[in-house]
């Protein structure tokens, strides 16, 4: 038994088919193809399906694929606006947030989350934002100061 | 940012680094923040079929009978495998350098060894297909005796784990139950030693926990070959077990990896390919082989767990005369990579000291655990832990700072150290300046003149210097030690220069580098400490 599910994926309109209990994770990987999004206990621990979901940093793994109909969902597959990275991007280079890369989708997210309602974010808010978030590589460090820098507008790349 | 200090060892250095030092992109970053970069999971093949484990819920158990027949009628079930179907059911990773027995099946027989062992593999149409027929197999055990503490495996009448080595240690040279180092009379110095220090320091296996578990997804070719798309840190090494595993030439598989979720050693056990390719082969579709977060935690090989003990004999005056180590690597149920683990952790004792007395005894045992595999120094960093433990405990015995009790002990160019190779290119002394200048962390101006290039050789460790009231090594090591006059100067031999084509550079200590021939900057073998030919 399969349930049409429609919802909008980085501004663009989609829909599928999902069998009964799919998660969100699941339909995004192999029913519309966005595979931005990572999968890493499928159970709700590790942070590294996140996805916005009307602005709100979520889960995609244990999200009823269902309850997203009708739902604005954002993956790091629409952060990038055209040639131009969002800033976050830009300072998760420049600052060597990214070892492996694995939690970097979810983790760019969370973190665009926190921009998003909170411009100006101390250190303490930006680990806070990034605490349901597993990294094995960096040992988070450049990851804050990277969210910093973003804040800040700090992109330092140079031309 | 990097700061290079290019002041130590100045004289030495005729570099002039274009890289080093300067920040560089990753070529694989703009994939990583943009999640375009391609992990072996984001590969797409249609009719990709399933295949999942089930695993055995006992640390030790017989096998006596599996019954899958309802397993086999289970909606979107396409193929069971068994021991039986794996052409080659036996293997140890490290056969393919002919090092050590095959000693670990694909798919348990008769045994099973560890909780986690694989039993059964189901191929299906959708991994919960897979798990729900999982559930309607029935296999009964008869569970065993399990053995879990290394110095238990090794006790008279221990229960045997790993039916190739049934002592419970790994047999080197198909001989010897351990690693074995000797250097000096470790027991004699005890005895002249104003303080022994016997200590016990044990570290438990650690889960390398990547984000993305290991994983592969093998796809049938066009040609009879198959692709294999995998998680895999060993590229080639994972390619030839499978091939093994699978009896089949290498030049059938084609690996394609590179691109890894974190592994940190976790993704060195070609877990999940020789499966994977076997299940593809027998139903000629593609197959993923995932392995859940629970299976990477209970069924990926940790670092193993290693007990170490270490009894040093100090002098008040902080000299450490002699060390003795017994550490017990625990291997798990299989050898895997532990059996290497054991010979780095000889090799790396008594550690970046000059002791005069060295004795150690390095076991790789088997034990009802997840075997063990490779993590970031494996073999090595237990056993760091341990003797810097016991070294700011010597400290603390004899009231010498911790870090001034290191340099005091530290290799010096021209010691020998307790594996008959002379120490070349030392820089701990420096190193422990460096740091307790960033620290500021006090330390007495003889510690801070102290040089790695100076008291080392004979000095120290053979006689005749004030420092050395330590007994002599036993005749044995003084044989060991090259009958060559022990170096006074540290300038570079002029016969040196002839092999290279820039002149020998200025007979200073400290020449400005601006100051060397333009033409020496090519002199990269000279400066590599691969081929040990830096500073000698």
């Amino acid at each position: 038994m399969k349930t049409p599910v429609q919802f909008r994926l980085n501004g663009e309109e989609v829909a599928a088919f999902a069998e009964n209990g799919a998660n969100l994770l699941d339909v995004l990987r192999e029913s519309v193809g966005d595979l931005s999004v990572k999968g890493g206990c499928w159970q709700g621990t590790c942070g590294t399906c996140t996805v916005l979901i009307d602005g709100a940093p979520r889960l995609a793994c244990i999200t009823l694929a269902e309850s997203c109909a009708g739902k604005s969902i954002e993956s790091v597959a629409g952060l990038r606006r055209g040639a131009d990275l969002h800033p976050l991007q830009s300072a998760f280079m420049e600052r060597f947030a990214a070892q492996c890369g694995y939690c970097t989708p979810g983790m760019l997210m969370a973190a665009k989350a926190l921009l998003d309602r909170n411009p100006n974010p101390s250190r303490e808010e930006v680990v806070d934002a990034i605490a349901g978030n597993i990294c094995r590589c960096t040992g988070y460090e450049p990851i804050i100061a990277a969210v910093l820098d973003a804040a800040r507008g700090e992109d330092r790349r140079r031309a | 940012m990097l700061e290079l200090r290019k002041d130590i060892f100045a004289d030495e250095r005729d570099d002039n680094l274009k890289e080093v030092g300067k920040p560089t992109q990753r070529q694989d970053m703009l994939g990583h923040v943009t999640g375009t970069s391609a992990y072996y999971d984001d590969h797409r093949f249609a009719n990709l079929l399933h295949l999942k484990i089930l695993r055995s819920p006992h640390a030790h158990a017989r096998i006596r009978s599996i019954d899958d027949a309802a397993a086999a009628r289970a909606p979107g079930v396409k193929r069971i495998i068994r021991a039986a179907d794996v052409p080659v059911n036996l293997n140890t990773l490290l056969s393919l350098i002919q090092f050590g027995k095959d000693d670990e099946p694909s798919l348990a027989t008769d045994v099973v060894r560890y909780k986690g062992e694989p039993v059964v593999a189901i191929v299906a149409t959708s991994e919960r297909a897979a798990l729900e027929a999982l559930a309607l197999v029935r296999v009964s055990y008869e569970p065993l005796p399990a053995v879990f503490d290394v110095e238990e495996a090794l006790k008279p009448g221990a229960v045997s784990v790993n039916a190739a080595y049934p002592k419970n240690t790994f047999e080197y040279y198909n001989k010897y139950d351990h690693q074995k180092l000797r250097f000096g009379d470790a027991d004699a110095a005890f005895a002249q030693a104003d303080i022994v220090l016997d200590e016990r320091y044990q570290m438990s296996p650690i889960e390398h926990a990547p984000t993305e578990t290991n994983g592969s997804i093998a796809v049938p070719d066009t040609n009879g070959r198959f692709t294999v798309y995998t998680s895999t840190q060993a590229l080639f090494f994972s390619l030839d077990t499978a091939a093994k595993i699978n009896a089949m030439p290498s030049n059938q598989l084609h690996f394609i990896g590179g691109t890894v979720g974190g592994g940190f050693g976790g993704k060195v056990d070609t877990l999940t390919e020789p499966l994977a390719i076997l299940a593809a082969r027998l139903t000629g579709a593609p197959v993923r082989h995932r392995l859940s977060r629970h299976e990477e935690m209970q069924f990926g090989s940790p670092r193993g767990g290693e007990r170490i003990y270490i009894k040093d004999g100090v002098m008040r005056d902080g000299r450490i005369i002699a060390r003795k180590v017994r550490a017990y690597f625990d291997s798990g149920a299989y050898t895997r990579l532990s059996s290497y683990a054991a010979v780095k952790c000889a090799a790396h004792i008594p550690g970046p000291y000059t002791i005069p007395n060295v004795y150690a005894d390095v076991y790789c045992v088997y034990t009802n655990r997840t075997p063990a595999t490779a993590m970031r120094g494996f073999g090595v960093t237990a056993l760091d832990f341990a003797l810097e433990c016991q070294m700011d405990k010597g400290a603390a015995a004899v009231g010498i700072d911790p870090l001034e009790y290191r340099m005091l002990n530290a290799y010096r160019d021209g010691d020998m150290k307790a594996h008959r190779r002379e120490a070349k290119n030392c820089a701990l002394i420096e190193c422990a300046q460096v740091a307790a200048g960033k620290a500021n962390w006090p330390l007495r101006d003889e510690f801070r003149r102290m040089s790695s290039r100076a008291g080392g050789g004979a000095q120290r460790t053979g006689g005749g210097a004030d420092r050395t009231r330590a007994p002599a090594p036993a005749a044995a090591a003084t044989r060991a030690v090259p009958a060559t006059p022990q170096r006074v100067s540290y300038e570079r031999p002029a016969a040196a220069a002839p092999t290279q084509s820039p002149p020998p550079p200025p007979r200073t200590p400290s020449p400005p580098p601006a100051a060397q021939p333009a033409g020496s900057t090519h002199g990269a073998p000279r400066f590599s400490s691969v081929f040990g030919t830096r500073r000698r």
